[in-house]
């Protein structure tokens, strides 16, 4: 019905514009991502590939494909497969970061969206308010506000040696992955949560009432039902939070003073293409975030897959 | 004992742990900010451990203020020049991309509508990164600072404004167009007068939100950066650990957070009046969905 309507709605709204009066209003926004999107994507291939200049001593550009300089790449991939490689180390320290703040936010979230999409009433508008609240405090602020708490004199350390937890401070902030973790948990739980509350949402009552009418116990219906119908939901708040947290430099460097025995990937490539221009080294940057950008389409792509595998068995079922 | 129990037997029954969990989980959320809010108006140096009330930090010392210490006041500049100059350059394009794609059939339009939603998927490190090297490279702008900051940020957030609008956009029927052209308005200002404040409430939204992006961004404003003068205030806040920091950060990183919320504030504020002049219902939810 829907189709019919947008349909239907088309033809008249052809008839009523002159023709390519649409494709005209598309062009500026077309044009500004065609421009600065898919030309700086050729641009960082184009870096990766680019080979030294005489005059300077830095890497430049080669824009044409036939003269790329596999120097970059091939000195990435061997810091990547290598097993004391500099990238492999880093590259497998942000996977184990990742993973585990990504379980911990499921974990720490699941149950805060599950609430709230069962609230009713004005305490729904106000529990709602407050999570969506982070969203617009800057990440880098929320981070720094970590970092006071996180000192050496800082309230967590006093709040721990006061109970006796701790007989002295804990270095918090020099180099710990827990921290990090932490750290990254703390940045992106908001934005699993709103994702997995839009459909926890959806969810109608009906199921649960069916399930619990056919005897089953409301924890066998929230594992059989409720678990089942909102792994998109999940997917989807996976999805938005793990695709920022592969490029994340920030939270590494903030909360353990840019030690490198906390670095991140995204550490490893601010660095390259910040630190000097000498050589190869924003080339090789522009190798590991080809890399990056090729490793994040692939984890995207199998969560595009696996939504509409699963948006198919629910209309089948 | 037996509670206890009874809580692992049925955890859902009453929601009463689960309430208890969700405010748990706001007071870590948000407690930690207001510490740092209330360390703006600590009396001494420290951001860790309280010293008594002042307002040194905010306008008593002569120097390191936020509103004497020369740095922060461009850092907080720089940061609203971006968000306006944002705002103002992304929400026409994308609106007019967000009417162009609802409403365009025929080649391109495919391949255009799939474009438009890859920098959500993107990770920002990575189109920071192209558009650095693009700036530097391919297009001729030497020293692009603040202009390549904008350039960034409004990359960044055309998706984000075509997907407000879409929304709304597929809502509207032609109906009211068909009326304005059967009255004898030519097509451009059917749109103007007909459609377009059908969509003030959601074009409202979008500003704020484009608004809140650019000026809570991090990453583009700090790859596409030149000099001090072009620093912002989250890359104040980054570049923090090599600087001595004092509470005039938080007092700095408190007056973006008061900027921001104000602004947010007042966007959903004329959201609402826009709506209800149009006799539509209110969509506050589309702002907070939306920087998903």
């Amino acid at each position: 019905m829907a189709r019919g309507r947008a349909s239907s709605e088309e033809n008249s709204l052809t008839r009523l514009y002159p023709r390519g009066f649409w494709t005209w209003a598309s062009t500026p926004g077309v044009l500004w991502l065609i421009l600065l999107f898919v030309v700086p994507f050729y641009a960082i291939v184009s870096m990766a590939g680019g080979s030294l200049d005489p005059a300077t001593g830095s890497a430049i550009p080669n824009w044409n494909p036939a003269y790329w300089d596999r120097a970059s790449f091939q000195y990435v991939f061997e810091q990547l497969a290598s097993p004391d490689g500099v990238y492999r180390v880093v590259f497998l320290r942000t996977l184990r970061y990742v993973f585990t703040a990504v379980v911990l936010c499921v974990i720490l979230g699941y149950p805060v969206a599950y609430y709230v999409s069962r609230l009713r009433g004005r305490m729904r508008g106000v529990v709602l308010a407050l999570l969506v609240l982070p969203f617009w405090i800057s990440y880098l602020m929320r981070m720094l506000a970590w970092v006071g708490l996180l000192n050496e004199e800082g309230l967590v350390n006093r709040v721990l040696t006061g109970l006796g937890f701790l007989e002295n401070p804990y270095p918090w902030l020099e180099g710990k992955s827990v921290t990090v973790i932490l750290g990254l948990v703390y940045g992106y739980v908001p934005f699993f949560i709103l994702p997995l509350f839009a459909a926890l949402d959806r969810l109608q009552q009906d199921y649960l009432e069916a399930a619990w009418d056919l005897g089953a116990s409301s924890f066998s219906t929230f594992l059989r039902v409720t678990l089942p119908l909102s792994k998109n939901g999940i997917l989807a708040g996976v999805a938005i939070i793990m695709l920022p947290m592969f490029g994340d430099f920030y939270t590494a460097y903030l909360l353990s003073n840019g030690r490198s025995s906390t670095a991140m990937i995204g550490n490893s490539i601010q660095s390259l293409l910040f630190e000097t221009t000498f050589g190869y080294a924003q080339a090789r940057g522009a190798a590991l975030v080809t890399v990056l950008a090729l490793f994040v389409s692939i984890l995207t792509l199998y969560y595009i897959v696996s939504t509409a595998r699963s948006t198919r068995e629910a209309a089948r079922a | 004992m037996s509670t206890l129990r009874a809580l692992f037997a049925n955890p859902w029954r009453k929601h009463r742990f689960l309430a208890a969990y969700t405010w748990l989980y706001i007071v870590w959320a948000l407690v930690p900010v207001v510490i740092a809010v209330g360390f703006s108006f600590n009396a001494g140096r420290s951001r860790s451990v309280w010293q008594g009330f002042s307002l040194e930090w905010w306008t008593g010392n002569p120097d390191l203020a936020v509103f004497n210490d020369p740095v922060l006041t461009s850092a907080i500049r720089q940061s609203l020049i971006l968000a306006i100059a944002t705002m103002a350059i992304a929400t026409p394009i994308g609106v007019a991309l967000a009417l162009g794609l609802a409403r365009w059939r025929g080649r391109g339009s495919g391949t255009s509508n799939f474009l438009m939603l890859l920098p959500l998927v993107t990770p920002e490190i990575v189109l920071a990164t192209g558009i650095f090297f693009t700036l530097v490279f391919l297009y001729p702008v030497p020293n692009p600072g603040t202009l390549g900051q904008v350039v960034g940020h409004v990359t960044w957030s055309i998706p984000y404004v075509v997907v407000v609008l879409r929304g709304r956009i597929f809502g509207v029927g032609p109906e009211l167009e068909e009326a304005a052209m059967d009255l004898g308005a030519p097509p451009l200002e059917a749109l103007r007068r007909a459609l377009l404040p059908v969509l003030a409430p959601a074009i409202f939204a979008a500003f704020t939100i484009v608004f809140a992006l650019s000026i809570d961004d991090f990453v583009t404003s700090q790859f596409l950066s030149t000099d001090l003068a072009t620093q912002t205030v989250p890359m104040l806040i980054y570049s923090s650990g090599r600087t001595a920091p004092n509470p005039a950060l938080n007092a700095t990183a408190t007056l973006m957070l008061v900027i921001s919320l104000a602004a947010i504030g007042a966007g959903l504020g004329g959201m609402r009046v826009l709506a209800r002049r149009q006799g539509l219902q209110a969509e506050s939810s589309d702002i907070a969905n939306i920087r998903l």
